[in-house]
């Protein structure tokens, strides 16, 4: 018998993508995907239902449908997307606890999986190098969506507690990147002159959008409960990615970060939430041995690899900068020493 | 001077050049230059195993670091790429080309770094250009920890070696017992006001391991809360003390530096100079054991005259958010000029390594075990001080 997967959220690009892939799997009878708004992308065999999570109507689709697998993709990153930074935590947040109320009373529910994000580490000085599952953060996030997710893997967790039989997988996922997602991130990087923290070069890590749907896609299926780090191998420094995206930075002392972050998010530009900023400053990175021992995920981009994948489809031009460089610096050698050579030879 | 004087000094009195009325090379140099932009850039694609990802994106730096090393040194190819007439301009790989007279400029130039640096000036040039070409488009590799070993290695280390060769004179005893290829954890002594003695331990196990490996210290988060001094720490390749990033670079291998001291260590006066401090929880001893490695007890003799410290402003050091606010006899009275070290005589002794593979991992968490073996390394780097200390002459020679 095949398994029947609820997929929130695909009225966003990866929710809809999670669930066409999804509904692509051999042992996936049917998937049915809900939002409020359609889907940007096609959603292949997967139906659409129109619904808000947040309300209690989700319980009534999980019976009617016959649910085993639900996969909550309706975490959301990025406050512009839906409205501004209040609607963003009330889905988040809301939408989370009643879709696990739900959950909690459909009888035959199999597995939960629920988007996360390695932003529930925080962002501080004492920070280890990487983050493995089972650290706790060293200085817990006080708000935006490092926030969020931090109270979502709370619902989660007690969830797990209450509901023994179901198997629930959260997923942390380092920041998103690729041609097609957007996130604050990638808001970030288009920017044309890019703020960054004086004095400091954070440590970042990506992975690619179709690493991430994968990661999805095994953990879904997997019956393999538990928390995972979702990263691609390696990490940038900020003022690498920066470079590497020919943009400019502009290096604003820390004390002048917050306001400036502010103004930034007020014009609507980027998001610059103090979280955002913390982690611009002190950097994040986390260790992915788990989900590739236990869940048998491994990424097929590097962090370096999803970010100059995500350059080369979003700013063409950004990649050739390094291709000019090469050729500018072999023009200069070959200069500098060839009156020499002729000399020689 | 009329500008008619300057371009014929510039083509050094060769003819022609200069004058270019033609911008395109010969067919000849055309279709070398095509053979040789075509030639690097596949072989790295075989072992990729991300079919849609772009070929730009995973191109080892290493690729194009060997092309422009060796190309200055083979003349004769060298030759054969460029233009052969006098007076074309000059036409790159990827068909690049600089106006004529920027190349006359240019190649006076490289023949005045020839002149001044001998035959070494063509690699420098080469590597000096690549370096910036590297730094300005994000081309090159961080570790996990944020090692820039490119950053390090070409900048960093070179402008710290006169401090260390001429004005400490850093004299490193028992580089031996450096392993060049396996993990190590190396313990010392820490003085100094500020963690110079660390930055010269790491430059001499640089210069003193065959393989120049990069020591990687562990520092306090103060450090990492600090703008510059945080990013310069990570870049050159410190990490944060803690169990979970000492286990990871010893298992990875790595060369371990630890100061257990800390900030006791650093911040004492002068009067205590050479007396080691409580070694703190010995939380080094533990992560050595787990991880099977031997200890390097090191002493460091020179780093406490520095800046002596004779006295310390607490309040001032709370207001700042210092863990203390030392005063030398120079600073802060001389302002930045007591930031000047003084110029002592320094001994780094790497000592004989304490194995700890003979212990059972699990006996990391025995107290008793690692209070031992704590004192063991300490009381081995305080005999090593005084011992070292008695064979000083004096403290500037």
């Amino acid at each position: 018998m095949g398994r029947v997967v609820l997929v929130t959220g695909v009225g966003r690009y990866l929710g809809a993508r999670a669930a066409a892939l999804l509904a692509e799997q051999d042992d996936v009878e049917r998937v049915v995907g809900v939002d409020l708004v359609p889907s940007p992308a096609p959603l292949g065999n997967a139906e659409f239902l129109r619904a808000d999570i947040r309300s209690p109507v989700v319980g009534k689709i999980l019976d009617r449908e016959q649910i085993d697998t639900v996969v909550h993709m309706n975490v959301l990153a990025t406050p512009t997307a839906v409205g501004g930074r209040a609607p963003q935590k009330e889905i988040n947040v809301l939408g989370t606890m009643q879709l696990l109320g739900a959950c909690q009373r459909a009888s035959g529910l199999r597995s939960v999986l629920v988007k996360s994000s390695t932003t529930v580490y925080g962002a501080s000085p004492r920070d280890p190098a990487m983050f493995s599952e089972d650290m706790a953060p060293k200085v817990p996030p006080r708000g935006g969506y490092a926030k969020d997710s931090v109270e979502v893997e709370g619902y989660v967790r007690g969830f797990a507690r209450r509901r023994p039989d179901v198997n629930v997988t959260t997923l942390r996922f380092a920041n998103f990147i690729g041609p097609h997602v957007r996130t604050p991130f990638t808001e970030y990087f288009t920017l044309p002159v890019i703020p960054t923290v004086m004095g400091f070069d954070a440590r970042v890590q990506f992975v690619h959008e179709e690493d991430g749907l994968d990661a999805v896609r095994i953990a879904a299926l997997a019956d393999n409960p538990g928390i995972y780090n979702i990263a691609g191998d390696g990490v940038l420094t900020l003022s690498q990615a920066v470079r590497r995206a020919g943009g400019v930075a502009a290096p604003v002392p820390g004390f002048a970060a917050g306001p400036v972050g502010s103004v930034f998010r007020r014009a609507r530009l980027a998001d610059f939430s103090p979280e955002q900023v913390r982690f611009l400053t002190f950097g994040r990175a986390v260790d992915t041995t788990r989900a590739r021992d236990e869940l048998g995920f491994v990424p097929r981009y590097t962090t370096e690899e999803a970010f100059d994948e995500f350059l080369r489809l979003r700013r063409g031009t950004a990649v050739q900068a390094q291709q000019v460089a090469r050729s500018v610096e072999q023009a200069l050698v070959t200069t500098i020493t060839r009156g020499r050579a002729r000399v020689a030879g | 001077m009329s500008q008619a004087d300057v371009v014929p000094i510039g083509t050094r009195g060769r003819p022609g050049r200069g004058s270019s009325t033609t911008r395109t090379p010969s067919a000849a140099s055309r279709s070398l230059a095509g053979n040789a932009a075509a030639a690097p850039a596949s072989p790295p694609e075989a072992d990729r195993p991300t079919p849609p990802a772009p070929a730009r994106a995973t191109r080892p730096a290493t690729d194009t670091d060997d092309r422009a090393r060796t190309r200055p040194t083979s003349p004769t190819q060298d030759e054969s790429t460029t233009g052969t007439k006098p007076g074309e301009s000059t036409t790159a790989d990827d068909g690049f080309e600089l106006p004529s007279s920027v190349a006359e400029l240019l190649a006076l130039l490289g023949d005045t770094a020839h002149a001044a640096l001998g035959p070494d000036a063509d690699r420098l040039v080469a590597e000096g250009l690549g370096f910036l070409r590297r730094r300005l488009t994000g081309d090159y590799g961080v570790d996990l920890f944020g090692l820039d070993t490119d950053l390090t290695e070409t900048i960093v280390l070179p402008l710290l070696r006169p401090l260390f060769e001429s004005y400490f004179r850093v004299e490193v005893k028992g580089a031996h017992n450096l392993p060049d290829d396996s993990g190590a954890l190396i313990v010392a002594n820490h003085s100094g006001t500020i963690a110079v003695d660390a930055v010269m331990t790491a430059l001499a196990v640089h210069d003193h391991t065959p393989s120049r490996r990069i020591l990687r210290m562990l520092g306090a988060d103060f450090v990492y809360s600090l703008p510059v001094v945080g990013e310069m720490a990570r870049k050159t390749g410190s990490t944060l003390a803690c169990g979970e990033d000492a286990h990871r670079l010893l298992t990875a291998g790595e060369l371990v530096g630890v100061w257990p001291e800390g900030f006791k260590g650093i911040g004492k006066p002068y009067r205590e100079r050479y007396r080691l401090q409580r070694f703190g929880r010995g939380g080094f001893v533990s992560s050595a054991v787990t991880a099977g490695v031997p200890i390097i007890p090191t002493a460091i003799v020179g780093a406490e005259e520095i800046y002596p410290i004779i006295g310390n402003l607490p309040l001032v050091a709370r207001l700042l958010g210092a863990p203390y606010f030392p005063v030398t006899p120079t600073f802060p009275w001389l302002g930045p000029l007591g930031l000047l070290p003084l110029p002592s005589k320094w001994v780094i002794e790497f000592g004989e390594p304490i194995h700890t593979d003979d212990l059972d991992p699990g006996e990391a968490d025995d107290p008793m075990v690692v209070f031992n073996l704590g004192d063991q390394v300490r009381e081995t780097i305080q005999q090593k001080l005084y011992q070292l200390l008695q064979e000083r002459r004096s403290v500037f020679f």
